[in-house]
């Protein structure tokens, strides 16, 4: 494995991108100058602190970083899960500026990533950005326009650095309050290294009543997006945040680890609906955590797709009787990937309900386990929560696992936990061929149909090409 | 000129059992045969054998339509032949809309070079055709929308059977016990279906136990199997006949085929 002092190898076959990072690295820029933080790889105290000048940010936020920081080198590696032995944290770009980064040739985009394009019919300009050739704001968020109607509201639609920056008091209110830096390993560097991500309020009562979207993609050879994602819904409001595309989204060796936080007051409503189809070499490690009050709905919705590794357990926790939450996750492991990923339901408060819909397919080899927790505190009595995961094993080299934990400190609750593992009946596949569908046809149908019930919870046009990648997916795979 | 399925001494096994002993069949386009026998004599498995059912293996035999050997197509390619069989047991396929199914298999079967990923029949077309169909046939439109065989009734799968038969106009239809299961206002709707779906284009085999689907479909041929061969043909009154008397006059008149029944049932009960 290339380490740090092997800056051309790595970068590989490009000879251009060799030479203008080599500018950079050695001083293009005058040092003095306020823009003169260098993109470099590796992290370090002096790093982070470089990081949270060039923004600009308040002291506490550097201070915050920093202690972070610390939290991260103190802690060791989580030991559970999947294989994080390939990740080289002093070999990733923490921060990267706009203005450094390097624009790729499409010659550089692996063959059968520019053919799923194509078969997917991605435009050209959008193809180009999935695929890192045309590098564009990659650490900082793009946003559609934000609707005037919702600015009258009184509804704070940003990226999260200019949040900070613009609402200083309410962001500073509960930022990092829902996952602290200590909470793991991730949250930690995540908190160390954040930039970009979204952040968004909605004052009390006011609907939102269409999806709010934003795209956030590693561009940059081996940068690590480390986005942040803070949502405030106050009492009786409602809102359903979109993030992240199905179409598949290359980079070369990159670490990926988002914290996305979010409130819930009483009585309102929020659905988070995320569909990550990252190249096969990124490693995805996300905290995801919701605090739901009063009466209040919480709900993921997790597709993962691609990745090597992706481990991901959205939590929930219902703070106050009447809080629900739910998450429906589809997770989908092909050759060389290894898809962890869950949820968690932490019942602190009685009367609160959970419901947990895990839905997971292998392929190819991939791995595929679910991890989740239902945890009931003393005192939440009258509680209910629900368990329903179901794994579709396409061969027999692919994988399954199921790891459920249940913690109850309560007698007076309602735990149910049903688990199948199932292959692909050949007398399903008898009966959809003998109608003139192909193996592969039919076996994608069989697949469509097994995450049906979640992908219909999806926006339409995600659902769409959902099923089209299963197609692809599935081509020339069978038989 | 009218095709024709070839059917020649086919021997069928399942695992190390030997079910089909031999079976000879002609089925022209345009022919009513009736497939009759009592339970376990082999008549589904004929019918798995037709469409390409992998675990039912062909020792030796032939299956041939036109001339074109059969037996190296999947069952995907037969069905792009003209094959069909409504199933005695219809698939439950969770998750996968009905009409979704169906484009996907007109598309396939009505253009049989279509190659994986192409064009599918377009929407509209599609919908007034299915439209139709399910009108004619007495379903509720609703079930277009409804996932495949999904906490189907068993009526209400067999009438589905019959929509797929109805929009694949195959040229050779099976059809093993659809009109079993079905009241008695269903097996009307179904055999009349039937007769309309027929005619010259389509050669039907029909497996059943009853007369109904018979007395709207009345067979040019009947055949009687017993113990993995066909060991009689006759014509509409033979099935009249079986239908009234049952099976100990066939018995009776071929008393090796008998007992190698009841070999085969001893062997089955004294596992
Ligand atoms: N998949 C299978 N595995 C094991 N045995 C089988 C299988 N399919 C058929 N058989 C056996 O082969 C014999 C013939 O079965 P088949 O289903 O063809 O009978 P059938 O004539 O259709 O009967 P029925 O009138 O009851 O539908 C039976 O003894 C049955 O148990
Ligand atoms: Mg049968």
């Amino acid at each position: 494995m290339a380490t740090t002092d092997t800056l051309d190898s790595d970068l590989g076959n490009d000879g251009k991108a060799d030479v203008s990072i080599g500018d950079y690295q050695y001083g293009f820029h005058d040092p003095t100058d306020k823009y003169a933080f260098t993109s470099q790889r590796g992290l370090n105290a002096k790093i982070v602190a470089q990081i949270s000048e060039m923004k600009n940010e308040p002291g506490w936020m550097t201070d915050f970083r920093l202690k972070s920081y610390e939290i991260f080198e103190s802690k060791p590696m989580p030991t559970w899960g999947g294989d994080m032995s390939g990740i080289d944290f002093q070999n990733i770009f923490y921060y990267v500026r706009a203005s450094d980064r390097q624009e790729k040739s499409w010659d550089d985009v692996p063959e059968d990533i520019r053919k799923t394009y194509d078969r997917l019919g991605i435009p050209e300009a959008e193809k180009k950005y999935l695929s890192g050739v045309k590098a564009q704001y990659e650490s900082e968020v793009v946003y559609g326009s934000l609707q005037e109607d919702l600015e009258k509201q009184g509804v704070l639609f940003t990226d999260t650095d200019s949040a900070l920056r613009d609402h200083p008091e309410i962001f500073r209110q509960y930022f990092g309050t829902i996952i602290p830096p200590s909470d793991n390993k991730f949250a930690a560097l995540n908190s160390a290294v954040w930039s970009g991500g979204s952040f968004i309020y909605v004052p009390p009562g006011v609907n939102i009543d269409f999806p709010l979207q934003a795209y956030f993609r590693i561009n940059t050879q081996n940068m690590g997006q480390f986005e942040r994602t803070l949502i405030i819904v106050d009492e009786g409001a409602n809102v359903h945040y979109v993030e992240g595309c199905t179409a598949p989204t290359y980079s070369s060796d990159s670490l990926h680890s988002a914290v996305v936080e979010i409130v819930v007051k009483r009585k309102g409503r929020c659905r988070y609906t995320t569909i990550q189809n990252w190249s096969n070499n990124v490693y995805n490690l996300v905290t995801k955590r919701a605090m739901a009050y009063g009466d209040a709905l919480m709900e993921w919705i997790d597709g993962n797709l691609g990745s090597k590794l992706t481990m991901k357990y959205p939590a929930i926790y219902l703070m106050e009787p009447g809080a629900r939450g739910e998450t429906l996750s589809i997770a989908f492991a092909s050759e060389g990937q290894h898809q962890d990923a869950g949820a968690k339901m932490v019942h602190c408060a009685p009367h609160t309900s959970s419901r947990i819909i895990s839905k997971s397919i292998s392929k190819d080899g991939g791995r595929s386990s679910y991890r989740g927790l239902a945890k009931v505190e003393k005192g939440a009595t009258d509680c209910k929560s629900n368990v329903v995961c179901d794994a579709l094993i396409l061969d027999s080299e692919s994988r399954s696992d199921t790891y459920p934990y249940i913690e109850v400190e309560e007698d007076d609750v309602a735990m149910e936990h049903e688990a199948s593992v199932s292959k692909i009946a050949e007398e399903q596949l008898l009966y959809l061929m003998s109608r003139g569908l192909t193996e592969a046809e039919a076996s994608a149908m069989i697949v469509t149909g097994f995450i049906e019930p979640l992908v219909k919870e999806l926006p339409m046009e995600y659902a769409v090409e959902m099923n089209r990648l299963i197609e692809l997916q599935m081509e020339g795979s069978v038989g | 000129m009218s095709s024709l399925l070839k059917i020649e001494d086919l021997h069928v096994s399942v695992g190390e059992t030997e079910i089909l002993k031999g079976v000879n069949l002609e089925i022209r386009q345009g022919e009513i045969h009736a497939l009759m026998g009592p339970n376990g004599s082999g008549k589904s498995t004929l019918a798995y054998a037709l469409v390409g059912h992998p675990k039912y293996e062909i020792t030796s035999g032939s299956i041939s339509i036109d001339g074109t050997d059969v037996l190296d197509l999947d069952p995907a390619e037969r069905a792009r032949l003209g094959m069909f069989l409504a199933f005695q047991y219809p698939v439950t396929i969770p998750g996968v809309k009905v009409a979704d199914f169906l484009r996907h298999a007109i598309s396939n079967v009505r253009n049989p070079d279509r190659k994986e990923g192409e064009e599918l029949m377009p929407m509209r077309e599609f919908r007034t055709e299915l439209r139709s169909t399910m009108q004619e046939l007495n379903i509720d439109a609703e079930f277009a929308r409804r996932y495949l065989n999904d906490g189907f009734s068993g009526g209400e799968k067999k009438r589905m059977e019959i929509l797929q038969l109805a929009m694949l106009k195959p040229k050779f239809a099976i059809l093993d016990e659809t009109d079993s299961g079905l009241d008695s206002d269903a097996v009307r709707v179904v055999s009349e279906g039937l007769s309309k779906l027929s005619g010259p284009h389509m050669g039907v085999l029909i497996i059943t136990h009853h007369e109904r689907l018979l007395e709207y479909n009345v067979p040019q041929f009947t055949h009687v199997m017993l113990a993995g061969r066909i060991v009689e043909t006759g014509d509409a009154s033979l099935a009249h006949d079986l239908h009234n008397n049952g099976y100990a006059g066939v018995r009776e008149r071929h008393p090796e085929a008998a007992a190698e029944e009841d070999a085969a049932q001893e062997e089955t009960t004294s596992v």
